[in-house]
């Protein structure tokens, strides 16, 4: 196993722990300064929270593995759609759904339960789906992949005498603010880190740099993917819930293919190789679009409005996106994770660069 | 009886001959570079725009258009992001193809907008012919005569021509080839220009079906596509028009053969059924050599 990662030997050890408190710190940091905002830019921290959460969710899976997964917003869509039906308020179900199942009609869970109702249920589909697809080599399985995302958007927008449907699903318990998305943020940072330094994250990550020298070595690699694989939808359901609670309403239309280019892009251009270009990602992305929604919605200068023209923002978004992949392939955080300034950094358990077919 | 069953043959050999000529397309790229063409859905989105400009002119000024357009793109989408990136492993090529169809399609939706435009592309196409006292329509008979054309003249292509005995070497070992003398840039841009042309037929006969244009247009059959060129086998040229082919037919057979009430989520059957193949073939039913990693 020639890539296992120096960071576990012991003049290390207590180094090992610092770039996760480092983006622990930035995420309370960002939280707090968000307290002080008004309460629009407070809004737009906390969706890049929610954001964050998404965006460490795909890493744990494609970060580790290297292997993309198109199906990530199917377990969003999964983990809001369970939380939404477990915690609506049972009149507002007897409205929307009339022909909702009797427990699930009658469930009026604490939100605590439904969010990890919500997570739960998505890492449970991603274990049974995840058991074919894991077996297939790593490009054909991010193909597969997709199959996730498009069976759980057909499902999810027919099935309507469950989910609605085509419509939304409105009257969800709004309870998602600035400190709760920081908190599910905090977790799932923790997670994913504690996950990438277990044994089956190393042996995942050394199967992801040389697959035929990690096979030969005796990594299970198909265990290990899958393992980060329920572990990755689990935080990406959790991301569903806190959207559906954040926004107070649920729509199939919204868990497809624009949130996965979105959640797709933050990961590549903060850095896929790293939690800290995981987390990086999401907060530059963010506050991005969240500058040119500014731009396409324009400034007033007397009877003139400036204003660049309405869907720029996407275009922008995906050009650099292909920037950073043509000349800085290893995003923002160059496949390194964050270290205390002024020191030597810590070595990143991946420096070797990529290697030509 | 028999004549409905015949009809929904030829509907879902029709259907599958639009997927076989999609997943060929896909497949033709990732044999010579190892790359995913999520821009395929683009390249038939730009045919499809090429057919809404001249179709009200002449339908045979339309059909050189929509191959126009969709060869350049493909040439175009080569040299800026492609060819730097030949080498890099399939994973970034992937990544970088999402981005360049994202990049494509939004940019459309600025230029034009996302609502549909209705095109009456092909109409004398649109009637039913009887044929042994059965009723087919005239342009599922077209689409399928077109499949059969196009992919037996890629395969004479690839069998019989200089270039396509190259392209298949590229295919096999791209290194070796290299080194043997072929020249990299002209058989990966030729590939790529096949590609084009094949989509571009695919949406001639797609937008002459749905009778709409629109910048998402592509998308659905690109994805369904890749989805066959899986279970055909990633790599293998056969494989991937058998794939396509077989998802088409599939999805046209549940749509007949599914309870009315569970037809909407036929590409969720359809989906579950290719897991179950991948379970027992997990190199696809024709399987590529040469691909298993080496040291």
């Amino acid at each position: 196993m020639a890539t296992l990662p120096a960071v576990s030997t012991n003049e290390s050890a207590g180094r090992r722990w610092l770039p996760l408190v480092a983006l622990i710190i930035v995420v309370l940091a960002l939280a707090g300064a968000a307290e002080f905002a008004p309460i629009v830019m407070q809004r737009r921290i906390t969706q890049g929270l929610i954001n964050l959460v998404a965006v460490v969710g795909l890493y744990v899976f494609v970060g580790n593995s290297g292997v993309l997964s198109f199906g990530n917003v199917a377990f969003m869509a999964i983990g809001a759609y369970v939380s939404a039906l477990l915690t609506m308020p049972a009149a507002a179900k007897g409205v929307f759904l009339p022909d909702l199942p009797a427990f699930l009609a009658a469930a009026e869970w604490p939100v605590l339960g439904g969010a990890l109702a919500g997570g739960a249920s998505a890492a449970l589909v991603a274990l049974v789906a995840g058991f074919p697809l894991m077996r297939l080599s790593g490009i054909s399985a991010s193909i597969a992949t997709f199959a996730i995302l498009v069976v759980t958007y057909v499902v999810l927008g027919n099935w309507t005498s469950v989910t609605g449907g085509q419509n939304s699903l409105m009257g969800l318990p709004i309870y998602v603010g600035l400190w709760t998305s920081a908190g599910w943020a905090v977790a799932a940072i923790v997670i994913a880190f504690l996950h990438q330094e277990s044994r089956s994250g190393l042996l995942l990550r050394a199967s992801r740099e040389d697959e035929v020298a990690a096979v030969a070595s005796g990594v299970h690699m198909v265990l290990h993917r899958l393992m980060a694989f329920v572990v990755s939808a689990f935080l990406s359901g959790i991301s569903g819930v806190l959207l559906a609670h954040f926004l107070g309403t649920v729509r199939v239309e919204t868990f497809y293919l624009d949130l996965t280019f979105l959640i797709m892009a933050m990961l590549v251009i903060g850095g896929m190789r790293s939690l800290t270009g995981a987390v990086a990602g999401a907060i530059v992305i963010t506050a991005l679009t969240e500058l040119m929604r500014q731009a396409e919605v324009g400034v007033t200068i007397g009877t003139t409005t400036l204003a660049a023209p309405g869907g720029l923002g996407d275009v922008l978004l995906a050009l650099l996106m292909l920037l950073i992949i043509l000349f800085r392939p290893d995003g923002i955080a160059g496949g390194r994770e964050i270290s205390w300034p002024f020191r030597s950094s810590v070595a990143a358990p991946e420096i070797q660069s990529r290697k030509p077919q | 009886m028999i004549g409905q069953a015949v009809q929904v043959l030829v509907d879902a050999v029709s259907v599958g001959g639009l997927y076989a000529l999609t997943a060929l397309g896909i497949g033709l790229i990732f044999g010579v570079m190892r790359l995913i063409n999520f821009a395929h859905a683009q390249l038939i989105m730009i045919a499809g725009y090429a057919v809404l400009l001249f179709f009200a002119q002449s339908a045979v000024l339309a059909v050189l258009g929509a191959v126009a357009g969709a060869v350049l793109l493909a040439l175009v989408v080569e040299r800026m992001a492609f060819r730097p990136l030949r080498g890099a492993d399939p994973a970034t090529l992937l990544i970088a193809s999402f981005a360049v169809s994202f990049l494509i399609e939004k940019m459309m939706i600025m230029l034009v907008g996302s609502r549909p435009k209705g095109v009456d592309f092909l109409p004398m196409l649109a009637g039913q012919v009887e044929i042994a006292g059965v009723r087919l329509q005239l342009l599922q008979l077209v689409t399928i005569l077109v499949s059969v054309v196009l992919l037996v003249a890629t395969t004479w292509f690839l069998k019989s021509t200089r270039l396509g005995l190259e392209m298949r070497a590229a295919a096999e070992n791209f290194r070796m080839a290299e080194v043997l003398g072929i020249r990299a840039n002209r058989v990966i841009a030729s590939a790529f220009a096949i590609s084009g042309l094949l989509a571009a037929a695919v949406a001639c006969l797609f937008v002459a079906q749905t009778g709409l244009v629109q910048p998402r247009m592509g998308l659905q059959l690109v994805i369904i596509a890749f989805v066959g060129t899986v279970i055909g086998g990633l790599g293998s040229l056969p494989g991937a028009a058998f794939g396509g082919f077989l998802v088409g037919v599939a999805t046209i057979l549940l749509e007949a053969l599914l309870p009315p009430e569970l037809r909407v989520f036929r590409e969720a059957f359809l989906f579950v059924g290719v897991a179950v193949v991948l379970i027992f073939r997990p190199q696809g039913l024709i399987p590529a050599r040469g691909l298993a990693g080496r040291i």
